[in-house]
């Protein structure tokens, strides 16, 4: 656990970095489009310990895809990240050259991603068998004999049944939740160290939700990997989470527990979001209020706080000065905000 | 993937008897009386008496119904009875046979060139994606879709016949005969006709492959670590192929309009001249024969490459 | 309590919609090369109206004694064996071109793309006859089509007619593909069931709402297709199909200068570099057409 130290930023301090797997600090990434840059990543900083499952939340095109891509340097142009650094096993992985072996030896080996769209995240002119295969050969220096039966065994964990059988087909021959266990399957094969999962279950129904978020935490909880899961629903991070980021516009507004963020959320946008989500606990005839507005345009973004439009809580100091800095209200629980919101409170 | 096949070849099926009607019926639209045509060449035409004529048309079957007459002359295809040709008084057979290995030759050749080259292009081109390769290439695939095939011709003559000097302007040699005069013959018209084939192939394999770049499943090939040349070859190369191998179908079209120029420039003894000489001197059995031919070819391509798509998309392989 | 918001510096939000006809004109213009095309179209069809205007010779006349001259300001491009001048022949080439393309590409629009709407549109049997034929039709490459259609038609036609018909048969199942498929795809569209439902006849639905859907890519197609006949009407002059003598026709004009081939290399260089050039504007501008229109077409044209 963290000294509480006073700390400003959820930033570095020496006995963090004994536990600390992953430590991402003030990351940028932009986008060079005909309209303008678009800063879709504008300085993020957070960690993730080993074995810990952690969540990053915010609404589409808040730039929370974009940050996990930037620390597998898997962005491309008109993408550019133009700075930060992100710390794994003690060196800088934004040194590394894209493509170079190093980066090359992280990716799948010591970190792995899913994506968001199982159905065309699978190359569909290859077997599951090659898919997984090319990654045990790679990584593990596996024969393609001991590649294949390892590659069997996998599916089998994640629940595709007749895996013997099933492992020569090809991804279109899978409905939507069994090619995402599939990619949890090839995520893991190599044992990473960590693995992001970047909106895994968005695209499938709530039952099939279900079912691959309890795999997920069962296979990482077996393989002792971290996992970051990425998503813009506070409700499947409730139940599966220790820590939480609440993104906006590009940059983290608040941070904390679990507990913190549902129990005793501070910044007005996780307030709103958690005002939208229906909860059993709650009085009948509660009325679920929507967050008022749209978010905003990364591009020319205005140095004030980005939520400003939207908010219910600003005093004076909003508009006039630049975006707040992550305060620490108490332990692990940050706030990016001048309002004191507690007032707010029922 | 069987029923896809079968499927397949009945609509070639029905397209071939559509392919004959068409040079039948079309034949058919010649002003005047067919026995005349027939004869129209022969020594005797001048003293011919009505019987003979009317002997000659029921020699020639051309009494009959006209469906009758298709029919006869679509078996005769087949059977590799194409009539007797007015000009060479041979039997069209027979000069099919002389002509045709020889534009078969420089077609194959050069579509192999064609193929190879503009998949190599394309995919360096795209890789590269932006820089001096894609900068030289890119501009060149544009000369080689615009400039007239003949011209091309003419201005390698130009170049490397007469000024240069290293290459013979016309002629052709089997390889059989003198295998390195033919291929010194050869390498000026084969490069003139891989040209636009080529350019093309680069340019749907380039535009092809950036497409497959944006794909989810080569970020997730990315994800895991892969080499670049890994990522390209097994896992962008099979997906782009797909539409750069309907282009290929569609360029032997083109490859056989590109022979016919090309044999008149380099005076080449195939069927593309032949084609040409028999249309002047009104050999319309001649002319019959060589379009059917020609067309039933570029049926059976198209119909390898639809069969094709079967080996490379799993998708209909097991769909 | 809830200030009001006064906020001095405006946060835009979601992105501003820029005017269609604007974005078009940025696109195609974007690239220099596609303005360079479409002056050169300009060019030649300012040559193919006015050329009786812009020639300083009759193209037809023999000049006597002026036979295989070399290019001086006499004559700028030198004249050929009959002593007629290269140049001003170049000027009514483009106009034989020109005709040909445009006649052809019209012809074969009404033709081949009624027969792709009805061919989708009503499926079944009918989409089967037509779209087979269109295959059968595409079994004969365009040079072979025209030499067949020429050879038989020959005596009917004088020699431009001839090749204007071939031409236009040999492209109309381009038309018909390309309509074909737009139609599949909108066939199932809900706007379309909707439109039924309210009682539009057939013929109202097919022309209403299915033919201007099929605009963007029919231009870009048509534009294409004028480079490629003129391709195909020069290699048909060089053939010696199509215009009689003396007319003048770029690809017959190279064929004569080949005669003449490393002592007078004006003589079919000149026509053929128009021929290029002219292609390649006509594809360089088909090209920005489709950018512009719809760069998703890129894959399918």
């Amino acid at each position: 656990m963290p000294s509480t130290l006073g700390l400003e930023a959820c930033s570095s301090d020496k006995e963090q970095n004994m536990a600390e797997l992953l430590k991402v600090e003030n990351l940028k990434t932009q986008f060079h489009t005909e309209s303008g840059v678009v800063k879709a990543v504008d300085g993020i900083s957070y960690y993730i310990d080993e074995r810990e499952i952690i969540g990053l939340v915010g609404e589409s095109g808040c730039g929370k895809s974009v940050s996990q891509l930037s620390v597998m340097q898997l962005i491309s142009t008109p993408g550019k990240i133009v700075g930060g650094e992100v710390i794994f096993e003690g060196k800088d992985l934004l040194k590394y050259k894209t493509h170079g072996p190093e980066m090359r030896s992280v990716r799948g080996a010591k970190i792995a991603m899913i994506f968001q769209e199982p159905m065309t995240s699978l190359n569909p002119v290859l077997t599951v068998n090659q898919q997984l295969t090319e990654m045990l050969e790679l990584h593990l220096k596996m024969s393609k004999k001991a590649a294949r039966g390892r590659a069997i065994e996998l599916l089998g964990m994640v629940g595709i049944p007749d895996a013997q059988n099933r492992i020569d087909d090809y991804p279109h021959q899978f409905s939507g939740g069994m090619r995402q266990r599939v990619m949890i399957a090839m995520a893991l094969s190599c044992s990473p160290k960590i693995l992001i999962a970047d909106e895994p279950t968005t695209a499938l129904d709530v039952t099939t939700q279900a079912q691959l978020l309890e795999l997920m935490k069962d296979m990482v909880e077996r393989l002792q990997t971290s996992l970051v899961i990425v998503t813009h629903n506070l409700g499947v991070v409730a139940r599966y989470a220790q820590r939480i980021y609440i993104m906006y516009a590009g940059r983290i507004v608040e941070a904390g527990t679990t507990k913190d963020i549902f129990g005793k959320p501070r910044h007005p946008y996780t307030i709103g979001l958690l005002k939208c989500i229906p909860r059993l606990d709650e009085e009948e005839g509660r009325k679920l209020v929507p967050i008022k507005g749209l978010p905003p345009n990364l591009i020319n973004m205005p140095p004030t706080c980005a939520f400003l439009p939207r908010c219910s809580y600003k005093v004076g100091r909003c508009s006039k000065e630049p975006w707040p800095p992550l305060k620490n209200l108490h332990g692990q629980h940050y706030v990016s905000c001048y309002a004191n919101t507690e007032v707010k409170d029922k | 993937m069987t029923v896809y096949i079968i499927r397949r070849l009945l609509i070639a099926l029905v397209v071939l008897i559509l392919v004959t009607l068409i040079v039948f019926f079309v034949m058919r639209l010649l002003p005047g009386d067919p026995v005349l045509i027939y004869v129209a060449q022969t020594a005797e035409f001048e003293e011919m008496p009505q019987e003979k004529i009317e002997e000659l048309r029921a020699e020639f079957g051309l009494d009959k119904h006209i469906m009758v007459q298709y029919a006869n002359w679509v078996v005769g295809v087949f059977r590799g009875d194409l009539g007797t040709s007015i000009f060479y008084r041979e039997d069209v057979g027979t000069l099919m046979l002389e002509r045709f290995p020889i534009t078969i030759h420089l077609g194959v050749l050069a579509f192999i060139v064609s193929a190879v080259l503009g998949v190599l292009a394309g995919m360096v081109a795209a890789v590269r994606r932006g820089k001096w390769l894609d900068r030289i290439v890119t501009p060149l695939t544009y000369v080689g879709l615009t400039i007239p095939v003949f011209l091309l011709g003419i201005l390698l003559i130009y170049a490397f016949g007469v000024k240069l000097g290293w290459l013979p302007i016309s002629g052709y040699t089997s390889p059989l005969d003198d295998f390195w005069l033919s291929t010194r013959q050869a390498i000026m018209p084969v490069f003139c006709l891989a040209i636009f084939g080529l350019a093309a192939n680069a340019r749907q394999m380039r535009s092809s492959m950036l497409e497959v770049t944006q794909q989810d499943y080569i970020r997730t090939a990315w994800s895991k670590g892969l080499r670049e040349r890994v990522v390209v070859m097994r896992h962008m190369l099979k997906n782009s192929l797909i539409p750069v191998i309907t282009l290929m179908g569609v360029s032997v079209a083109i490859l056989f309009g590109g022979q016919i120029l090309i044999e008149r420039v380099f005076a080449i003894p195939g069927v593309g001249s032949l084609l040409v000489s028999s249309i002047f001197g009104q050999d319309y059995v001649v002319v019959q024969a060589i379009t059917v031919i020609i067309a039933v070819i570029i049926l059976l391509v198209n119909l390898v490459v639809d069969i094709s798509y079967a080996w490379l998309d799993p998708r209909i392989r097991y769909g | 309590m809830v200030e009001k918001h006064t906020s001095e510096i405006a946060f835009s939000e979601a992105p501003v919609r820029v005017s269609e006809w604007r974005r078009f004109r940025r696109v195609f213009f974007e690239r220099k090369l596609v303005t360079f095309g479409l002056v050169i179209l300009l060019l030649m069809v300012i040559a193919a109206v006015f050329a009786p205007l812009l020639v300083p010779y009759d193209p037809y006349q023999p000049g006597k004694g002026e036979s295989l001259l070399q290019p001086s300001t006499k004559h700028l491009l030198g004249t050929d064996l009959l002593g007629r001048d290269t140049l001003s022949r170049l000027i009514y080439g483009a106009r034989t071109a020109l005709m040909v393309g445009f006649i052809s590409v019209f012809t074969s629009f009404f033709i081949g793309v009624p027969l792709g709407i009805i061919a989708g549109y009503f499926g079944g049997i009918i989409n089967m006859v037509i779209m087979r034929a269109m295959d059968a039709l595409m079994c004969f490459p365009m040079l072979l089509l025209a030499l067949f259609l020429a050879a038989v038609l020959k005596d009917y036609f004088s020699g431009i007619w001839v090749v204007i018909i071939a031409l236009s048969i040999a492209i109309i199942p381009g038309y018909a593909r390309v309509t074909h498929g737009v139609t599949l795809s909108i066939k199932e569209n809900d706007y379309i069931m909707a439109q039924r439902a309210m009682g539009s006849s057939n013929t109202r639905v097919m022309l209403g709402h299915i033919l201007p859907n099929a605009f963007p890519p029919l231009i870009v197609l048509m534009t294409m297709q004028l480079g490629a006949l003129i391709l195909a009407e020069a290699g048909l002059s060089f053939l010696g199909i199509g215009i009689d003598p003396p007319g003048a026709a770029w690809g017959a004009m190279v064929y004569d200068g080949y005669r003449y081939l490393a002592n007078h290399p004006v003589l079919w260089l000149a026509p053929g570099i128009a021929i290029a050039l002219v292609v390649f504007a006509f594809n360089i501008v088909g090209d920005g057409l489709r950018d512009a229109l719809d760069p998703r077409l890129r894959g399918l044209l």
